[in-house]
Parts: C-alpha cells; sequence; structure tokens
C-alpha cells in the first residue's frame, strides 16, 4: 500500500518515491518550429491565411500545409512561413493605430454612383 | 458577392451545387460512364488477375500506411500518411471494381451478401490465398525509417508502372493509371524528402535509415518478375513487363539514397514471383483480421 495524501479536493494521492511525479518525455526531441500556412483559393484571389502547423523545415512545411489545408482542393497556391518571422501589431496600440481611420468616411468610395454593368463591387 | 472572403467560400461556389467535401459524387459506381468493354484478343481471366494483383498492392499497402495513424512521431506526418493511404485505396476500389466488372470474383462472392458491390466483396471477403500483391507492401511498417523507405520504393516502382501504363490498351486501366501518375508522384517524393533528412541528418537518425534500407531491400528481388499472366498481357499491350521497370526504379533509388549519404546495398537478384501467385508471408493473416473484421462481422452495413 502506497503513501497517500488528500490534497487540494482531489482525493487520494499516491506519494511514494517510486510514483512518478509528472509523464516522462519517451525521447528528448526539440520541437519543431510553428509555421503559419497561407492558400489561395484560386486564381486572382489573394493568399488568405488558414492556420498554422508544425514542421522540421520550411520545404515539410510546405508538405505539411498541402496535406493539412489543401485536401479538399481549396488551393492553388500555398505560403508558409515561421511564425516568429510574423512581426504584428500590438493590441495594447489598438487605439492609436487603428482609431483615427474611423471618422474619415471620406476615405471610403461611398459617394459615387456606380453603373449597373460594373462587376465584383 | 462574387469576391469569395475565405478559400471555403472559394471551394463551395467552385462546384456550384454537386460534390461537396469528403466523399464527393458518384460514390455508387466507380466505374459508372466508363466503357468497359474488355479489347479484343484479351482473355477476361487476364485482365481481372492484373488488376486484382495492382489492386491489392495499393490496398494492403494502405493498410500498412493507416496503421500508422494515432501512432506517427507528429501529427503532421500522421495527416500526410493517412492521406498516401487514401490515394493508395481509390486506386485499389477502381482497380478492384475493374476486377469485378470482367468476373475476377474468386470465392468472394460465395461470403459477400448480395448487396455489396464488387470491388468491397473483393477486399473484405477474399482469403489470404486469394490476395495477390507483392511482398514488398506486406512487410510490417518497422519504424518510421522503415516505413519511410518501404514508400519510397513502393512508390518508384509503382510509378515507374502506372507512367507506362497510361498507354495500356485498357481504356480502364490506361485511365487509372493517369489518374495515379500525379498521386504516386507525390508519395514518392514524400518518401524522398524524408529519407534524405533521416539518412543526413542525426546519428540515430542515420542509423535507422540504414536498418531501413536493409530491412526493404531484399523485397526488391520479387518486383520485377513477370508472372505469366503479366507476359501474356504485355504482348496484347495491356499491361507492363516488370522487368522493363528495374532501370528506372534503380536509378531513381541510387539517386535519393546518395543524396541521402546512405550507402546503397547490392541489388538483389531477381526471384521467381511469390505474392503474386498467393504465397503470402504470416504477417498476412492479422493485416487481413483488421482489415476485414468488421465487414465480415456486420455484412452490409451502412452509416
Amino acid at each position: 500500500m502506497p503513501d497517500l495524501t488528500a490534497e487540494g479536493g482531489h482525493g487520494a494521492v499516491p506519494t511514494s518515491a517510486d510514483v512518478p511525479t509528472e509523464p516522462k518525455a519517451a525521447t528528448t526531441r526539440r520541437d519543431w518550429p510553428l509555421y503559419e500556412v497561407f492558400v489561395r483559393g484560386k486564381r486572382g484571389l489573394n493568399h488568405v491565411h488558414v492556420g498554422s502547423l508544425h514542421a522540421p523545415d520550411d520545404e515539410m512545411a510546405v508538405h505539411a500545409a498541402r496535406d493539412l489545408y489543401t485536401r479538399r482542393n481549396e488551393g492553388v497556391s500555398i505560403w508558409v512561413v515561421k511564425a516568429v518571422d510574423i512581426t504584428a501589431s500590438s493590441p495594447d496600440e489598438k487605439d492609436p493605430m487603428f482609431a483615427p481611420s474611423g471618422d474619415k468616411v471620406y476615405r471610403h468610395p461611398t459617394f459615387y454612383e456606380i453603373p449597373e454593368d460594373v462587376p465584383h463591387m | 458577392m462574387a469576391h469569395e472572403e475565405t478559400v471555403y467560400d472559394a471551394l463551395a461556389n467552385a462546384h456550384d451545387d454537386a460534390g461537396h467535401w469528403a466523399f464527393g459524387t458518384g460514390f455508387d459506381d466507380p466505374l459508372a460512364g466508363v466503357d468497359t468493354t474488355v479489347p479484343d484478343g484479351v482473355t477476361p481471366a487476364d485482365l481481372g488477375e492484373y488488376c486484382l494483383m495492382l489492386g491489392d498492392d495499393a490496398l494492403v499497402l494502405c493498410q500498412r500506411l493507416t496503421q500508422w495513424a494515432t501512432n506517427a512521431p507528429e501529427l503532421e506526418e500522421e495527416v500526410a500518411l493517412a492521406n498516401l493511404a487514401l490515394d493508395l485505396l481509390g486506386q485499389a476500389r477502381l482497380l478492384l471494381a475493374r476486377a469485378g466488372s470482367v468476373g475476377a470474383l474468386g470465392r468472394s462472392r460465395e461470403q459477400a451478401t448480395a448487396s455489396i458491390p464488387d470491388e468491397d466483396a473483393l477486399a473484405y471477403f477474399r482469403d489470404a490465398d486469394e490476395f495477390r500483391h507483392v511482398a514488398l507492401v506486406e512487410a510490417p511498417n518497422g519504424d518510421f525509417a522503415q516505413t519511410v523507405v518501404r514508400l519510397l520504393v513502393a512508390a518508384a516502382w509503382r510509378l515507374a508502372l502506372f507512367t507506362r501504363l497510361r498507354d495500356s490498351r485498357d481504356p480502364v486501366l490506361a485511365a487509372i493509371a493517369a489518374k495515379g501518375v500525379a498521386e504516386l508522384t507525390y508519395a514518392r517524393d514524400h518518401a524522398a524528402r524524408w529519407l534524405v533528412r533521416l539518412g543526413d541528418g542525426t546519428a540515430e537518425s542515420q542509423r535507422r535509415a540504414r536498418a531501413g534500407v536493409d530491412a526493404v531491400w531484399p523485397l526488391l528481388a520479387e518486383l520485377f518478375t513477370a508472372t505469366d499472366v503479366e507476359r501474356r498481357l504485355t504482348e496484347t499491350g495491356v499491361a507492363v513487363d516488370p522487368g522493363e521497370l528495374r532501370g528506372e526504379v534503380r536509378d531513381v533509388l541510387t539517386q535519393v539514397l546518395e543524396r541521402a549519404t546512405l550507402p546503397v546495398p547490392a541489388w538483389p537478384d531477381d526471384a521467381p514471383p511469390r505474392g503474386r501467385t498467393g504465397d503470402h508471408g504470416p504477417e498476412l493473416a492479422p493485416l487481413l483480421a483488421e482489415l476485414q473484421g468488421l465487414a465480415r462481422e456486420h455484412p452490409a452495413a451502412t452509416w
């Protein structure tokens, strides 16, 4: 019978020396870097961020992206970029970055009459 | 809205209302709308037997790759292997359907319920001695490195075959081969990239890659010897003589192994066909038990 202790309302926890206190990693391996994946759906569209994945290097990241994100015929082109290489705007800067454009209606092309035969508007 | 916001919208609009997501359309009859007339001068029994050979190669290798699901070293690679397995399953389905369409059903129909299509009857209700795949695809996975080596050899060999089979006098075989070439090119490329990384990686990955090559290499012996069926069908322009593939397969494998800084073992002497005649190793029984168990327990189950 191993020593037991009741801890934090989780019931009896064995505490003797042979009880592992945390899962042991099967092997020591370095984690693969995280990549962000962008897929272009068809000609003329932009690449769109679809998700992320881990891969050992850039080439294998493209392969993994093909298998994870274009299995259902979603793409004609894939970009991958290491997540650490992305410089992003900070949430703290939200106001100085984006608020100034809020009241400038003249930046939106809403004052034009659009002829009926113009597509994609 | 004409301009799609996401790739998923683009996909949904790309096919109108037909064909969405996982299973696609036309799932009932894989050869629907295809002219399945047997070409002049070709014995249907030979053609059926040949389709079983190529179909079983794909089916059994598919099953081996599927065994990595929930076991692969990384989630991303698990999906990659499952995708390759699905490509092979698609090839197996078409080839077994073709075998069924020319009456090569063996004893499968005695066990299968009438409502089960021919290709499913062939996959699930044949016994081990009726399978016609080569030993290469049946061998156990071993570790990841050995799996990669086997996949490389199998994909390089099958790609060399399918590339030539596109000119088959049987229009169904030619169409199946044409579809398979892109899939096999990807499989070969994927395996080659991994082998280069493993061979030219750490001391441990190189050790495992070498062991994988040593384990798989003897299985090359059977791949280039024609059976009587293949010989007859090659004469009528339906099949490809496997001996013709040796040069290309050898070049590809040598090139990849050299890039991977792995020693290229001596090429084994050709051996008479065994798997193609239904002579298989003890590993096949548990593989088939896993593959066929559910279908045999619940024949004609639907979901």
